[in-house]
C-alpha cells in the first residue's frame, strides 16, 4: 500500500499510482493527477481561468480520457451542413442555434464550467444549460465560429457534447406542456376570483342584494368566466368536435355542453337581467378536470423520460472502409452509411448499424439488448446489434441494417405508441360517460321542453340546472385522477408505469416469474473468494488487479481495485485472458486453458473450497499463485421481496438460461418451490404459454430483450432499470433502480387502485341517478346544483388521493414492502 | 358601498394583469429550469459571458 501517492487524482479524485508523475499546478501548488487525460483537462480548465469550478463541484469529474488526434478530424464532420439538418436551426444568415446533450455532468459547479468554456468560444453568442435535463441551447456566429469548435470547447474539459435531435420532437412538447398549464391557470384564478364575488349572494340569498350590486357582481364574474370558455376549455372543444366527427359521444361532449350551456344561459341571464348566474360552476368545472388531465399527463410524462434517451445511445460516426479494395478507412456520419457497407468498429467502440461480422473475432457487450453482462463471442458470419459495445479487438461489419430499420430503432418506436396507450378501464369509462351524455342531454332536453309548456318562465334555469348538477365531472374525473395518483405513488417508490393497462392488468395476477440474472441477482460478478498457492493474498489480488486494468470485460470489473502494482506490455487475448509483466515477470491470467499454456507447471484442480462460480487463474512462466472464484451475488432484498408476494399470496417462479446447479441452489436459497434452468428464449416461452394455458395470470420481471418474447407474452411485464436502458422498453413498468421490495407494494396498490376507480364510478353514478331526477323536478336550486357537482367532484378527487403516496420520500425509504399498504 | 363601483372592476383588472404576468414569466422561461437559479446564484461568476476579463492569464499548455 505505500506504493500509492497520499493525495487522490486533483481532478477525478481516483487513486494516482506513485510510479507516475502527472501534476497540475493549481493556486501555486502542484497537485497530483492520474493521468495524461486527466492532466490536459485540469490545466485547459486552470489556464481558461475557470479554476473556481474546483472549489464549487461537490463530487470530483470523471476520469479524462486523452483527447484522440481523430475525434477531432470527428468533431470536423459535424460541421457538415446535412448533418446538421437535424439539429441545428439557423437565422438565414450566420446566426446559427442548435441543442446539445452535454455527458459527464455531475452537479451545478459542472453546469458552470460549461457554460464558462463554451461562452469563451469566439463567436458564440449565447449559452445555456439546463440543470435538470442538462441540455445546452447554444447560440453562435457561423462566420467566426464552427459548431465543432464549440464541441471540442467542451471535450478540452473532459466532458462530452452531442447533438440532441429529438430537441425538435421536444419543443413541440414543452409548448402543449406549456399551454396546459397556463390553461389551468387561468381557470384557477378565475376559479378564485369569481368564486369571491359569489359567495356574497349565496350568504345573503339573490333576493336580498340591491339589484345594482348583483348585476355589478354577476357582470364581473362574467368578465373572468369568458376567458376561461373562450381559451382554458379550449382543448375540450376540439377533442368533442373530433368525437363527434367520429360519431361517438366522448367525455369531452358533455364537458363542452355544459361549459358552453350554463355559459350561454348564464349571459343569457344576465343580459336579460333577472335570474341565476352560473359562472362560478363553469370556471370551478373547467380548473377541476384540466387540473386532473395536467396532473395525468405529467405523470405520463416523467414516466417516458427516463426512456427517453434511447435513441441517443448510437455513435454518430462511423469507421467506413472505402471501395475498391477496403484498404482506406473514412469518417463518415452514421446517417450516411447504407446497406453493405464495410464498417470498423475498434475495441471499446459502440457498434452504430446492425449487420454481419465479415473479420475479426471479439466479445461483444449486448448488456443493453440481452440484460447478460458477460460479453458474447463473436466471430466471422455472426449478427452483431446496433448499439451493443464491442469489447476485445476490432470487427470489420458488413452493414444489414441503417437508421431507422435496426433493432433499436424498432424498440424506440415501439415505446413511443405503448406511451401513447390509454388504460383499458379509462376506454370503459369512457364508453359509459358516452351513454351518459347521451342519456343526459336527452333528459335535459326532455325537462326543458316540460318546462316550457308547464312553466316557460323556469324552463331554462331547470334545464341548466340538469346539466349542471349531472355534469360527467366526477365521472370523468373518477379514473384519471385515481391512475394519476397511483402512477405518481409508483414513481415515487421507484416503478415507473409506461403501459396504460400496467395497474389494471397487476390486480388479476396470480403468478410472478422471475429471471435470475440481473433480476434476482445483482447481475454483475463479484470476487467470492481467492485461494493462493505462491506468495501473500494481497500481491496476488495486486497483480490481478494491476493486469485487470487492461480490460473492459465485465469479469475484469470484479478484480478491479486499488493498487500499487503497475503492468507494462499487456496484451489482450481474446477469449483466453490476458498476459503482462510486472517487475520484470511475465504473468498471465485468464482462463484455466490459456493460463495453463503459459505455465510451465501442472495446473492444480480447482480449490476444494471454492464456492461454485467463474474461476480465474492467475500464474506466471513457472508457478501457479492464485484462483479467484466470481460470481454474481444475490440481490440484498430479493429474499424479503419473495417472501412478502408468496405471503400475498402469489406463486412465485424462477425462469433462468442459467446452469441448473446455480438456479436450484438460489432457488433454494429464497425459498422459490418452481424453478426452470438452462431456458432458451423459446424455452422461456414454453413454460410461460404452459402457465397460461393453466389460467395463470403472470407477470414477468426481467432486465433484458432476451426475455423480449416472455415479456411481451406476460400479462404484465416489468424490466429491471439497472443501466439497461434498452431493456427497459420492452416492460410495461420499469423498477427503475432495481428495488425489488417495490414489488409487492405495487400490486398491493394496484388492487386498492382498482378499489377506488370503482367507488369513484360507483359514487359518480349513484350521485348522478339521485341528483338528477331531483333537479328535473325543479327542486334543486342553481346554487345548489353547482355545489353538489362541485362536491361530487371533489369527493371523487379526494378518494383518488388516497392513493398518492401519504408521505414524501423520506418515509417512504423506511417503509417496508410488507406494511406499505394495510 | 359606492366604493364597489371602482373596487370590483379593479380586482377584475387584477386578475387579468396577474394572469398576463403569469403569461410573461412562463413564456420568458421561468418555469424550464427550476433548479438552477438557486444554483447559479450562489456563484460568483454568474454571468455566462462575462469571462474575457480572465483570459489574460491564459498559459500555453504544457503536458508532459
Amino acid at each position: 500500500m505505500n506504493d500509492i501517492a497520499s493525495a487522490p487524482c486533483f481532478h477525478c479524485g481516483e487513486p494516482v499510482p506513485r510510479n507516475l508523475n502527472y501534476t497540475v499546478v493549481y493556486r501555486d501548488i502542484p497537485r497530483p493527477v492520474c493521468c495524461a487525460g486527466c492532466q490536459s483537462v485540469a490545466s485547459s480548465i486552470i489556464d481558461a481561468g475557470l479554476a473556481d469550478y474546483y472549489e464549487q463541484r461537490e463530487q470530483p469529474a470523471d476520469r479524462a480520457q486523452p483527447l484522440p488526434a481523430e475525434l477531432q478530424e470527428r468533431l470536423r464532420l459535424y460541421d457538415d451542413p446535412a448533418l446538421q439538418q437535424g439539429f441545428v436551426t439557423g437565422d438565414g444568415s450566420n446566426g446559427r442555434e442548435a441543442a446539445l446533450l452535454i455527458e459527464g455532468i455531475s452537479c451545478a459547479a459542472c453546469i458552470w464550467l460549461n457554460e464558462r468554456q463554451i461562452a469563451r468560444v469566439p463567436g458564440v453568442r449565447e449559452v445555456s444549460i439546463n440543470y435538470t435535463t442538462h441540455r445546452a441551447r447554444v447560440r453562435w456566429d457561423n462566420s467566426k465560429t464552427q459548431l465543432s469548435d464549440i464541441l471540442k470547447a467542451v471535450a478540452d474539459i473532459g466532458y462530452h457534447a452531442q447533438p440532441y435531435d429529438r430537441a425538435r420532437q421536444e419543443l413541440v412538447a414543452d409548448k402543449t406542456r406549456k399551454s396546459a398549464l397556463f390553461r389551468l391557470w387561468v381557470a384557477g384564478l378565475s376559479m378564485m376570483q369569481v368564486m369571491m364575488f359569489t359567495v356574497p349572494i349565496y350568504i345573503n340569498g339573490i333576493e336580498d342584494i340591491a339589484p345594482q350590486w348583483l348585476r355589478l357582481l354577476q357582470w364581473a364574474g362574467f368578465m373572468l368566466t369568458l376567458p376561461v370558455v373562450l381559451y382554458s376549455a379550449w382543448p375540450f372543444y376540439v377533442s368533442s368536435w373530433r368525437d363527434a366527427r367520429r360519431g361517438r359521444a366522448g367525455m369531452d361532449l358533455p364537458v363542452s355542453i355544459g361549459v358552453l350551456a350554463a355559459f350561454a344561459a348564464s349571459t343569457w341571464t344576465l343580459i336579460a337581467g333577472h335570474g341565476e348566474v352560473y359562472f362560478d360552476s363553469v370556471s370551478m368545472f373547467v380548473f377541476l378536470l384540466l387540473g386532473g388531465r395536467y396532473l395525468e399527463s405529467r405523470a405520463r410524462r416523467r414516466a417516458g423520460a427516463a426512456l427517453d434517451d434511447l435513441a441517443g445511445m448510437l455513435p454518430a460516426f462511423a469507421h467506413r472502409q472505402t471501395a475498391p479494395d477496403y484498404a482506406q478507412i473514412e469518417e463518415v456520419a452514421v446517417i450516411h452509411l447504407r446497406p453493405d457497407d464495410r464498417v470498423l468498429v475498434k475495441p471499446g467502440e459502440i457498434i452504430p448499424v446492425d449487420g454481419v461480422v465479415l473479420q475479426g473475432q471479439s466479445s461483444v457487450n449486448e448488456a443493453l439488448l440481452t440484460g447478460e453482462s458477460a460479453p458474447v463471442s463473436k466471430a466471422e458470419r455472426h449478427d452483431v446489434t446496433a448499439g451493443t459495445v464491442n469489447l476485445d479487438s476490432p470487427l470489420i461489419i458488413k452493414t444489414t441494417h441503417v437508421g431507422e430499420s435496426t433493432r433499436l430503432a424498432g424498440i424506440v418506436r415501439l415505446l413511443d405508441g405503448a406511451l401513447a396507450e390509454k388504460p383499458r378501464i379509462a376506454q370503459v369509462a369512457d364508453k359509459i360517460s358516452g351513454l351518459f351524455v347521451a342519456v343526459l342531454l336527452g333528459v335535459a332536453l326532455l325537462t326543458w321542453l316540460f318546462w316550457q309548456w308547464h312553466d316557460p318562465q323556469h324552463a331554462l334555469p331547470i334545464a341548466i340546472a340538469v346539466l349542471v348538477i349531472s355534469c360527467p365531472c366526477a365521472l370523468s374525473l373518477a379514473t384519471p385522477a385515481a391512475l394519476t395518483a397511483a402512477t405518481g405513488h409508483l414513481a415515487l417508490r421507484g416503478l415507473l408505469v409506461s403501459r396504460g393497462h400496467t395497474l389494471e392488468t397487476m390486480t388479476d395476477v396470480t403468478d410472478i416469474v422471475f429471471d435470475k440474472t440481473g433480476t434476482l441477482t445483482q447481475g454483475q460478478p463479484r470476487l467470492i473468494h481467492t485461494a493462493v498457492w505462491y506468495g501473500e493474498p494481497e500481491r496476488a489480488a495486486g497483480i490481478a488487479a494491476a493486469l485487470e486494468a487492461h480490460s473492459e470485460h465485465p469479469l475484469a470489473h470484479a478484480l478491479s481495485r486499488e493498487t500499487a502494482v503497475f503492468a507494462t506490455d499487456v496484451t489482450n487475448h481474446p477469449g483466453g485472458g490476458l498476459t503482462g509483466m510486472i517487475d520484470g515477470t511475465g504473468y498471465t491470467i485468464g482462463k484455466l486453458q490459456f493460463v495453463a499454456a503459459h505455465c510451465a507447471a501442472a495446473p492444480p484442480g480447482v480449490p476444494a473450497d471454492a464456492p461454485a462460480g467463474t474461476h480465474i487463474w492467475l500464474a506466471c512462466a513457472t508457478k501457479w499463485i492464485a484462483c479467484f472464484t466470481l460470481a454474481d451475488s444475490v440481490r440484498p432484498e430479493a429474499a424479503g421481496a419473495v417472501q412478502a408476494l408468496q405471503k400475498q399470496g402469489y406463486t412465485v417462479h424462477l425462469l433462468s438460461g442459467d446452469h441448473e446447479a446455480a438456479v436450484a441452489d438460489l432457488a433454494a436459497t429464497l425459498g422459490i418451490a418452481s424453478h426452470t434452468a438452462s431456458a432458451t428464449p423459446a424455452g422461456k416461452l414454453k413454460v410461460m404459454q404452459q402457465l397460461q394455458r393453466s389460467g395463470k395470470k403472470v407477470m414477468m420481471i426481467g432486465d433484458g430483450v432476451n426475455d423480449a418474447p416472455v415479456l411481451a407474452l406476460a400479462h404484465v411485464s416489468v424490466a429491471m432499470g439497472s443501466g439497461v436502458d434498452i431493456a427497459q422498453a420492452t416492460g410495461d413498468a420499469v423498477l427503475y433502480d432495481s428495488k425489488l421490495d417495490v414489488l409487492p407494494m405495487a400490486l398491493a396498490l394496484a388492487r386498492k387502485t382498482r378499489k377506488v376507480i370503482r367507488q369513484n364510478l360507483a359514487w359518480a353514478l349513484g350521485y348522478n341517478l339521485v341528483a338528477l331526477p331531483l333537479a328535473v323536478c325543479g327542486l334543486v336550486t342553481p346554487w345548489l346544483a353547482s355545489l353538489g357537482m362541485a362536491a361530487s367532484s371533489l369527493l371523487v378527487v379526494g378518494n383518488a388521493l388516497r392513493l398518492a403516496a401519504p408521505g414524501r420520500l423520506k418515509h417512504n425509504k423506511k417503509t417496508t414492502a410488507d406494511q406499505g399498504l394495510a | 358601498m359606492e366604493s364597489l363601483y371602482l373596487l370590483i372592476p379593479l380586482s377584475v383588472l387584477l386578475v387579468f394583469l396577474i394572469g398576463a404576468l403569469f403569461w410573461w414569466s412562463m413564456r420568458s422561461g421561468q418555469f424550464d429550469d427550476l433548479e438552477g437559479p438557486a444554483h447559479r446564484i450562489l456563484q460568483d461568476d454568474d454571468s455566462a459571458h462575462a469571462v474575457s476579463s480572465k483570459k489574460e492569464i491564459e498559459t500555453p499548455k504544457t503536458p508532459d
